[in-house]
């Protein structure tokens, strides 16, 4: 029991911070991020060149690592999506940019990084026991510092005047508009958190799970899966589906020893959405 | 959350740019005045399992840079240059039918590297009988190799052959008697779990954990092996684990305190298991090929000085992919030059060939094997290399064969 309550916080906690990023964006723009798992990605390999392969301390890594995806997020923003959104009569399109934008950082990252998978040394080595579970320091470092983030976006949203401008920007674009808002800027600036926060979740987990140019299309379906537990666009959604899905896996790994985890996720999600398919606190930002 | 569905996704650019690449024409240099024996690779070369293909592909390229840079490889006391053209199958059956015709029918060529899996070594096997071409997979369904398939020949050795020699080698100098089997819900790795149970019982050894599977998508394996590793098998074997797998399920047993054996049968590459399990790699036994450099000839030693010029790096798993080309260029020669375009002059001279094994330091024969599993010569008699990781690198641990 211990170590299923140990796996399943520290998948929870991962699961948050990316699920975080993906609301944010879809709260600020209504727009599915399709490439999150890719900014993701692209954190996990900046912490692999900065502190892996380049041997420079890991915060300057991880600081890389959320600063390159939120600036590429940020151009997604200005040259790509605004002018869609602006542009376009059907919600799709800005959707199938989306999906664009996903196939080209994972061709982009196959060009430039390779196919091989990559791993990292630990920052902290050694095994915690609590109650005959075991957890390891660095998924201790993980949590730790996934909590830190999350209170800080949190904080971030709640009490800065760019926070509240975007909180307003969700709860209603044009009365936003009306009162003053940079729209434009406060778009760009969500996108870019939460671009950030993806490539920062990457480069926590790169210490865990290591990285290779394919694992984005998964990290983004896991995303989109706690979104739909929680609501898109809710940030207590957020959390709370990666709670949901990270005790899931944990619970479902423990007691079931094939592959009808997952099975078991998706069907349960698909009941689930049928019963309420705006998510457990499916609500506008708020 | 499908790999392979990723997989296409994720390459849809790169499909359209590998086909138009396809036919790329690697190793030129030297022979463009001399006859060309053309030679096809088709395997997956994108995507997790990427490693797989590429070593393929590079062996292939290593190989016939060398003969092309002496003048080519006689054939018939004529000499021919050597020319690769590879195709990337994304692990996807369509793509590799399409790549399958696309090689054999189109450029007409009659000898395929690969594929390298079940599913898409199957799903061309119509292809390369329609067309009267020989293909190397590196798939271990029986089926591909056995009467009245005749045109496949399996190029390593399967894991239901290198199940029991390990197994039985740990029971005698490890003293292992218990088991537990893990599996990428896949269907290669499915069928290896289920081919390493069923020698497992067949060594008396007592079976933990048959059919604990996880999804080829995870990328946190702690709550998967947590159960298994609370069960205290003497031998946790990694059933069909992919290059980039490995290391993550050998750190998350670690890291629960699992204290027994790790292996696979399936071939690894060390930068990345060092790299992604750290000191918690040592001790991991995996089939490897001629790489080590306790067992490398000279010629050995050469192979991995090109292939690293071809491909950036020696890679220890690509050590297991060395053999495909030379031993279809020498039965070639040994055949005579109708089995260029005719390989059913190949197949004849399958049964009686013999060569010396270029690639070892000791003296050793490189022939067709299979009989036993097959019931025919359909399978390359490599050596069965067995390495355990030590200080960070790959160390044979012994030396085996199959029949």
């Amino acid at each position: 029991m211990a170590q299923i309550l140990i796996d399943g916080s520290v998948l929870s906690a991962s699961y948050a911070l990316i699920a975080l990023g993906i609301t944010l964006i879809f709260s600020i723009m209504r727009l599915l991020n399709f490439a999150h798992g890719e900014l993701f990605m692209i954190g996990a390999f900046m912490v692999y060149y900065v502190y892996g392969a380049w041997h420079l301390p890991f915060v300057l890594g991880l600081l890389i690592a959320a600063l390159v995806p939120a600036l590429i997020g940020a151009c997604f923003e200005k040259f790509l999506f605004r002018r869609v959104m602006r542009v376009a009569t059907r919600e799709e399109n800005s959707m199938l940019l989306a999906v664009g934008t996903a196939i080209l950082l994972d061709n982009v990252a196959l060009f430039l990084f390779g196919e091989e998978q990559h791993g990292v040394p630990e920052t902290i080595s050694g095994v915690l026991q609590i109650a005959g579970g075991f957890l390891p320091y660095q998924r201790l470092v993980v949590v730790v510092m996934s909590l830190a983030l999350i209170a800080l976006l949190l904080g971030f949203v709640q009490f800065s005047r760019p926070g509240r401008a975007m909180r307003a920007l969700a709860q209603d674009r044009d009365a936003a508009l009306l009162m003053g808002v940079d729209v434009d800027r406060t778009s760009m600036l969500g996108f870019a958190i939460g671009a950030g926060l993806a490539g920062l979740a990457g480069g926590l987990l790169v210490t865990i799970q290591g990285v290779n140019a394919g694992i984005g299309v998964d990290i983004s379906i896991k995303a989109f899966i706690m979104i739909m537990i929680g609501g898109a666009g809710v940030v207590s959604g957020a959390l709370l589906g990666a709670l949901v899905l990270g005790f899931a896996e944990s619970i479902g790994y423990s007691a079931l020893p094939g592959s009808e985890t997952y099975l078991l996720i998706f069907v349960a999600l698909v009941l689930f959405l049928i019963i309420r398919p705006q998510g457990i606190m499916g609500h506008p930002w708020g | 959350m499908k790999r392979a569905a990723a997989v296409k996704r994720r390459h849809v650019l790169a499909a359209a740019g590998g086909l138009a690449a396809v036919a790329a024409g690697l190793g030129r240099p030297a022979i463009a005045a001399m006859k060309t024996f053309r030679v096809g690779v088709l395997g997956v070369m994108s995507g997790p399992d990427a490693a797989w293909g590429l070593h393929n592909k590079f062996c292939a390229i290593a190989t016939a840079n060398m003969y092309n840079a002496v003048g080519g490889f006689e054939i018939g006391g004529e000499k021919y240059g050597i020319e690769v053209s590879a195709m990337d199958d994304q692990l996807d059956p369509k793509i590799a039918v399409a790549g399958a015709e696309k090689l054999t029918q189109e450029d007409g060529l009659r000898y395929v590297i690969g594929p390298n899996v079940d599913t898409t070594a199957l799903s061309i096997k119509p292809v390369m009988e329609r067309n009267k071409a020989i293909y190397i997979p590196y798939a271990f369904n029986k089926t591909l190799y056995t009467p009245p398939a005749e045109n496949a020949i399996l190029g390593m050795i399967a894991s239901y052959e290198a199940g029991p020699i390990i197994y039985e080698y740990l029971i005698k100098t490890r003293g292992i008697k218990t088991i537990a089997f893990l599996a990428a819900n896949e269907p290669d790795p499915l069928n290896q779990q289920q081919a390493g149970v069923a020698a497992a019982e067949k060594l008396g050894l007592d079976v933990l954990v048959k059919d604990a599977t996880y999804q080829a998508s995870a990328t946190d394996f702690f709550p998967v092996v947590s159960p298994i590793v609370k069960k205290k098998p003497d031998l946790l074997v990694l059933s069909g684990v992919a290059p980039a797998t490995a290391p993550l399920l050998i750190k998350a047993a670690r890291e629960l305190g699992y204290k027994g054996l790790l292996s696979t049968e399936t071939a690894q590459d060390i930068k990345i298991l060092t790299e992604g399990a750290g000191k918690y790699a040592e001790g991991f036994i995996s089939v490897g090929g001629a790489s080590t450099p306790e067992i490398r000839s000279a010629y050995m030693e050469s192979f991995v000085k090109e292939y690293a010029k071809a491909a950036g790096q020696w890679d220890d798993e690509a050590g297991t992919k060395v053999y495909a080309l030379e031993m279809v260029l020498h039965t070639i020669a040994k055949a005579g030059p109708q089995a260029i375009d005719d390989t059913s002059v190949y197949k004849a001279a399958i049964d009686s060939f013999t060569m010396p094994n270029p690639f070892l330091k000791s003296a050793s024969t490189l022939q067709y094997v299979g009989q036993a599993y097959f019931g025919q010569k359909r399978q390359i008699g490599v050596p069965m290399v067995v390495n355990e990781v030590k200080d960070g690198s790959f160390q044979t641990l012994f030396v085996g064969s199959v029949a």
